[in-house]
């Protein structure tokens, strides 16, 4: 609790890097439990809004990881959160490029890769309530969650249109 | 390579070709990156895309951004590597940066935080879909749906630290599917 925030940062995301397996949204819970259970970086509702910054915003999902660093220490930490997070992971790629033909086909490559899909699911699914219960306060906003991801499940609606309804119902104060 | 890319991009056109897909998708950049890699700039065969997926899928860390170190490496070592994801990331790293200033300086007033209510809602529907899309894709026989079972348990009810989880469930499902596999 004594160390600097950004040692933090740099400590918990590089971790998290190389444990980020199936990508970044299935870290989600691990981000919710690291800031606002572990530190108390953030509120739940702070978290989820941040997360919905993120995803009205272009590019990688990544740059969540970059506005709970902004949060926490401004630009130092946006930058020092980023670079944790992408680092451990990246080297790793780097190391593993050139020798990929060599086990690309392997069983044991094969098993971990399906072994972990399950598990991976079960952690997206943590995402996705930990975020709702961080969202949605009344029951108009548990039925724009449920509608937003019932239309994306149904239909090849672009989700920016989704994001863009959301900020609609929120200004109107349906939400 | 039975169908070699028709060009060998430098450092300087992998930054261009991944400040590209930086800036171009909104919830998730993979589809924009097999757009630019495969169909317009011609890097990539289908087939060897496809490959480079497969191994940043499987390696831990933002797939994105693993790609782009994958394909900077391939044609530029680890000066293309570094061109590549600074090319990636150096424009919506700004963009959100300044989203994060203005969120910081208004995100209290009344108005913005009514709409924050509502783009807050729909994003945890965009994760829910995520999920729901997951479950329907990969998790179709009973072991592995126990094995999922336990994942949101242990994570999203339990809170139990991710290492712990992965380092219970990882052994135990790859074990539940080693039979399966060839």
């Amino acid at each position: 609790m004594s160390e600097s925030p950004l040692v933090e940062l740099a400590v918990d995301f590089g971790l998290l890097s190389l444990i980020a397996v199936g990508g970044v949204m299935t870290v989600l819970p691990e981000m919710h439990r690291m800031a606002i259970d572990q530190h108390g970086w953030m509120s739940a509702t702070t978290f989820a809004e941040l997360f919905a910054l993120a995803q009205a915003a272009p590019g990688p999902n990544v740059l969540f990881v970059s506005l709970i660093g902004w949060q926490v220490a401004g630009l130092a930490g946006a930058l020092v959160a980023t670079i944790a997070m992408i680092a451990p992971s990246s080297v790793l790629t780097f190391a593993v490029a050139s020798v990929w033909e060599r086990f690309r086909d392997a069983r044991w490559r094969k098993a971990i890769q399906r072994g972990l899909a399950p598990v991976t699911t079960g952690l997206m699914l943590g995402a996705a309530y930990l975020l709702t219960r961080a969202a949605d306060h009344t029951l108009a906003a548990y039925a724009v969650t449920g509608f937003t991801a019932v239309v994306l499940v149904t239909t090849r609606v672009n989700p920016i249109w989704l994001i863009v309804s959301g900020a609609v119902l929120g200004l109107t104060g349906v939400v | 390579m039975a169908h070699p890319a028709t060009h060998r991009p430098t450092a300087r056109e992998l930054f261009a070709g991944f400040l590209s897909i930086g800036i171009a998708g909104f919830g998730g950049v993979l589809p924009w990156a097999r757009r630019m890699l495969v169909e317009t700039r011609r890097w990539l065969t289908p087939r060897e895309f496809t490959d480079v997926l497969g191994l940043c899928q499987f390696l831990p860390g933002p797939n994105i951004v693993n790609v782009a170190v994958a394909v900077g490496a391939r044609f530029g070592g680890a000066g293309g590597a570094l061109a590549a994801l600074a090319g990636l990331m150096v424009a919506p790293f700004a963009v959100v940066v300044a989203l994060g200033a203005l969120y910081t300086a208004y995100g209290h007033v009344p108005a913005v935080e009514s709409a924050f209510r509502g783009v807050a809602a729909a994003a945890a529907g965009l994760i829910v879909a995520m999920a729901l899309k997951m479950m329907r894709a990969g998790v179709t026989r009973l072991d592995a749906g126990i094995v999922a079972g336990l994942a949101f348990g242990g994570i999203a009810l339990a809170r139990f630290p991710l290492v712990l989880v992965l380092a219970v469930l990882a052994p135990l499902s790859v074990l539940a599917v080693w039979r399966s596999v060839r």
